[in-house]
């Protein structure tokens, strides 16, 4: 199947031509140590969203699930976020907070498009994280809340020592496929500017007429996304070895 | 002996269904008051309407002579004066059985942890878990995890405890060991209201024994005389219906 595939795209007309502007090993060493240097922007700008998305995220999560009646308002704040968050494609909240806030020209608002694609990145990811959490929290059995609450802990309490813990085990490798997303959504702060990885391979490939430069940034992108990958793989499967093992008496 | 829990015409629906229809019992100090009748009877509820983990519609609870179903009273301290074991255990299964019963003593309590680990280490001893502290409960058969749940009540000193149905989701081999536990507290004086099905256990640990049927307490007396010569039909047709499984 894939034999045939590759014998399909090597006997085609256009061949000679793609690999020329996609595969060309000169073009492809010369970008790279570029490319490479926009791509550890990526990797920093990546680890300080994702830090940022988890926090916000089981913040919206706690608020969603508050249970008290007074907290509704904050409820109605959290329901609203993820839902234009999340309803928002990725790339326009980047275009709209990158462009809109210093266009705003309010002072002690940043400028820096790195930091405002990356403030773009938080808001849009933790709408998605934020609904992860909200599916573990929802997944423990109200009986452990009972219990819980049975013992005499306050309903803070019962959230931080009984709830939580349990619901964000379940949530890892769901959690861990959103980093994988967004490790890769990270190239589209380029469009705002930044010399990130992307950007860097498209300029290269813009002046030299040959894309080989984007092979490199996809290149880069799959050296971390595919370890990445089966890091949750192997958590699933552990988690599933864990779920079907019966007591041991 | 002092009342310890007071019901006084408790009512509690779920939209239409009633559940409990002006329930009044009373518990008191070192007694053990069996709660019977069929599945749906309002067994379960009246013990969460005790523990303040349902509202009631109607009525008081009281515990220790202070109404404890006053809005104006914070039902975290009173569940911290009241220990509730359930039908599934319900232990944490994230954490181990030592952390399990000292949960509630380290962070409800206020107790130092020292002192809280030691106590729940000698409770488990007691009853023959010494040694199983470090396990997590998928590890422990199911009366074994039962009797860490019944620990995990008694470690915060209640007032009394409310057992609902702890024999219910258990291996008929593995009930034995559970009651063997609840026999021993009530010689030690707990005082407990249990619902149960089971008629032996009742009999066995019960000073009295309150028939439940559609939300209302219609037998109530001695437990050798309710269970052999119960003056009620309802009371009649459910123990034969017991009898007869």
């Amino acid at each position: 199947m894939l034999g045939a595939l590759a014998a399909l795209i090597l006997t085609s007309k256009g061949w000679p031509t793609v690999r020329e502007t996609f595969f060309d090993w000169d073009a492809f060493r010369d970008s790279f140590p570029g490319v490479l240097d926009g791509f550890w922007l990526d990797i920093r700008l990546f680890l300080v969203v994702e830090v940022v998305v988890l926090v916000l995220g089981l913040i919206v999560a706690l608020a969603r699930s508050a249970r008290t009646p007074a907290l509704f308002p904050l409820r109605l704040l959290a329901a609203t976020f993820t839902d234009i968050f999340r309803g928002v494609p990725t790339i326009l909240v980047v275009y709209l907070i990158g462009f809109g806030i210093p266009a705003l020209a309010l002072p002690g608002l940043p400028s820096d498009p790195v930091v405002l694609g990356g403030a773009a990145l938080a808001l849009s990811y933790s709408a998605y994280v934020a609904e992860v959490y909200r599916a573990g929290i929802d997944s423990v059995h109200p009986d452990q809340r009972s219990a819980a609450l049975a013992l005499g802990l306050t309903e803070t309490q019962s959230t931080r020592f009984v709830i939580l813990p349990q619901a964000v085990r379940r949530v890892v490798p769901p959690l861990l496929n959103d980093f994988i997303a967004l490790q890769k959504d990270v190239a589209l702060v380029s469009i705002l500017g930044p010399l990130e990885a992307f950007r860097v391979a498209q300029i290269d490939a813009s002046s030299n007429f040959n894309y080989t430069p984007l092979l490199a940034a996809a290149t880069l992108y799959l050296l971390v996304t595919v370890p990445l990958a089966r890091v949750v793989d192997r958590m699933q499967a552990r988690d599933r070895l864990r779920r079907s093992a019966g007591p041991a008496v | 002996m002092p009342p310890v829990v007071e019901v006084q015409g408790v009512t509690k629906a779920y939209g239409d269904a009633e559940v409990l229809r002006g329930v009044d019992l009373t518990l008191s100090e070192h007694e053990a008051i069996a709660l019977i009748g069929a599945s749906g009877s309002g067994k379960s509820t009246l013990l969460r309407c005790i523990d303040l983990l349902e509202e009631i519609d109607d009525g008081d609870v009281l515990l220790d002579g202070e109404v404890i179903t006053d809005p104006s009273v914070d039902p975290v301290r009173v569940r911290r004066r009241l220990g509730m074991v359930f039908q599934a255990f319900n232990l944490f299964p994230h954490l181990t059985v030592l952390e399990n019963v000292l949960l509630a003593p380290a962070r409800a309590h206020g107790m130092a942890r020292p002192e809280a680990t030691e106590r729940a280490r000698e409770l488990l001893a007691r009853f023959g878990l010494g040694g199983r502290e470090g396990d997590y409960p998928d590890r422990l058969s199911g009366g074994q995890q039962q009797r860490v749940a019944i620990i995990r009540a008694l470690a915060t000193q209640p007032r009394a405890l409310l057992l609902d149905e702890i024999t219910s989701a258990l291996d008929p081999e593995l009930v034995g060991e559970v009651l063997a536990l609840v026999r021993e507290l009530k010689s030690e004086g707990m005082t407990m209201l249990i619902a149960t099905h089971e008629m032996s256990f009742a009999r066995d640990v019960a000073d009295e024994v309150c028939f439940l049927h559609d939300g209302q307490i219609l037998e109530r007396g001695d437990t050798a005389a309710v269970l052999s010569e119960p003056r009620q039909p309802e009371t009649q047709r459910f123990l034969r219906r017991l009898l007869e499984r």
